[in-house]
């Protein structure tokens, strides 16, 4: 079980977290109360989702402190530790894309398939069309298709016609592209990529130890981060990377870990 | 049979494409998004939790978090003092397919579970984006006040309320939170029966704050009392119509005497019979 160690971490966290908020509504619990876009820790601490909170302004909404405050702190805890572990450690739609990942290598398909091309920027372009459409609707308009908070709703107030979101997400991933929601398309993880752009956490790769056998490369969800692989011994620096830890589970030659970045030391 | 060389694919080329195809892409997902938008909009008779902005700026600021209706399901003051059990919570968060409302967007349907109007009003602090607009509830003595409250106004269909029939029938008043002042009961004659009296119904704008504890009271099939939107509710008279009778609406035009009250105009300037028959030939 040694090759699974950050992604049982990974589960129990966003599996946790979920607990938290489902019993927060179901049973008055206050450690975690709220949902995705904004919560409440102990009834006093703020955290907001900054994407939300920008489509709002955008949208022309004149907004309350709480939800400024928590949108910063949200914006803080990322920058350091890394902009995506919110995709891989929090995120609940990961466990479905996640999943739609395993069938494709069990299934062969990345070896069969036809290939789709899709920008893995179009993400970045969807924040843009995101702030746009919430401008000239007039309320934030990925809120109202966003899988991750219709999975969060889900869990806490009832799923309804919402689980049919995460099923075509499923068979997007699955059928259509490689990772198509998480690595291509969602702003979300856009927006996190750009937080993250200057973490002190990441993946760190020493390529003495590399046999090439390219088992982190099978898993990676954004496979393009790992350039580096047995070519040069150095962090992983670009924004996409999740942070999920996939890739140092499955490797055999202790050639991948996280390393925290020291200020000032910047090699 | 054409000599000519396939098109060579310079940077420049290459550089109008790309951009052609990226603005069109984004075009064509912004429109159907933007079109999606549209259509997700909450129906107007939507009922919104205590203190909402109005709805378009409510759709605006709020972030569908769910504080309001986990507040509201949890709160202190919910024990049923029949059964010493918490009641149902009267906030829910819409999903895909609940009709007419925004996606995680908070409303009450007043006839499954109305709002019982708590002293406290834990649903609109726990707001953290001002959607929930505390100040509206609170009173002169800043203390939160449910009689500021306003989720909409009760309306009765005089023509199935049984009460209107002669029937005795006083549920709704009795619901009422604010008894004998949003509801009053108006006692006037039967004369079908010549010895009974109706006891009418009456709802006072002023005073209800559609919480829907009358709706969900009525005992007919259908609830004859039932809370709208005020939006929907009321009609506007215009700005034009003044009650001289209110010394209040008569200052809104100012005091204006009758000497200096002129109805001359343009039209004035020829006798009636002129103007009316302009344009007209008789042959």
């Amino acid at each position: 079980m040694s090759n699974m160690k950050y992604l049982i971490l990974r589960r129990i966290t966003q599996i946790g977290l979920l607990v938290l908020y489902f019993g927060a509504h179901a049973y008055g619990w206050k450690m975690l109360s709220g949902t995705i876009s904004s919560s409440s820790v102990l009834g006093t601490i703020p955290l907001s989702d900054p994407f939300a909170v920008l489509q709002m302004l955008a949208a022309g909404a004149s907004l309350g402190l709480d939800v400024i405050v928590g949108a910063i702190i949200i914006t803080l805890f990322y920058g350091i530790i890394g902009g995506r572990a919110f995709c891989s450690w929090v995120c609940p739609v990961n466990m479905v894309t996640d999943a739609a990942a395993w069938v494709r290598r069990k299934m062969l398909i990345d070896k069969i398939e036809r290939k789709v091309w899709v920008t893995r920027n179009a993400r970045y372009y969807m924040i843009a069309i995101a702030l746009v459409v919430s401008a000239v609707a007039g309320f934030a308009a990925f809120e109202i298709v966003s899988p991750i908070t219709i999975f969060n709703r889900g869990v806490i107030f009832g799923f309804g016609a919402g689980a049919g979101l995460l099923v075509a997400i499923f068979l997007l991933d699955l059928f259509v592209l490689k990772n198509a929601w998480c690595g291509h398309l969602c702003p979300l993880g856009g927006v996190h990529s750009l937080l993250g752009k200057y973490a002190l956490l990441s993946v760190k790769h020493n390529s003495d130890n590399c046999t090439l056998c390219m088992k982190c490369k099978d898993v990676c969800p954004e496979v393009q981060v790992l350039n580096m692989i047995g070519k040069r011994s150095e962090r992983v620096v670009q924004p996409e990377c999740t942070n999920c830890g996939r890739c140092i589970d499955v490797c055999d030659d202790d050639a991948l870990g996280f390393d925290i970045l020291a200020l000032g030391n910047k090699k | 049979m054409s000599t000519q060389k396939k098109p060579e694919i310079t940077a420049r080329r290459r550089f109008f494409t790309d951009t052609a195809h990226h603005a069109g892409l984004g075009l064509l997902g912004g429109l159907l998004w933007a079109g999606y938008a549209d259509k997700a909009r909450s129906s107007v008779l939507t009922l919104r939790p205590p203190a909402a902005l109005p709805e378009a700026d409510f759709l605006r600021t709020c972030i569908k978090c769910g504080l309001c209706a986990e507040a509201c399901r949890n709160r202190d003051s919910n024990i049923d003092k029949e059964t010493g059990k918490p009641r149902p919570e009267t906030l829910k968060m819409a999903k895909a397919d609940t009709d007419g409302v925004t996606v995680g967007t908070p409303y009450f349907v007043a006839r499954d579970v109305p709002c019982y109007m708590c002293d406290d009003i834990p649903c609109v602090p726990a707001c953290p984006t001002g959607a929930l607009d505390e100040a509206s509830v609170t009173n002169g003595e800043g203390e939160l006040d449910f009689r500021k409250m306003d989720m909409g106004l009760a309306v009765v269909d005089t023509n199935s309320c049984i009460a209107f029939w002669g029937l005795q029938c006083d549920l709704c008043y009795r619901a009422c939170p604010l008894m004998d002042e949003a509801i009053k009961l108006h006692y006037t004659r039967n004369s079908r029966t010549g010895k009974h009296a109706f006891l009418e119904p009456i709802v006072d704008m002023n005073v209800c704050t559609g919480c829907g504890l009358c709706e969900k009271a009525c005992p007919t099939e259908k609830a004859a009392i039932f809370v709208l939107p005020r939006e929907v509710a009321l009609g506007r008279p215009g700005a034009h119509y003044v009650k001289g009778w209110d010394k209040k609406d008569q200052q809104r035009v100012g005091e204006r005497k009758m000497e200096n009250i002129t109805t001359h105009d343009k039209r004035s300037e020829k006798k009636a019979a002129d103007y009316l028959n302009d344009g007209v030939s008789y042959e």
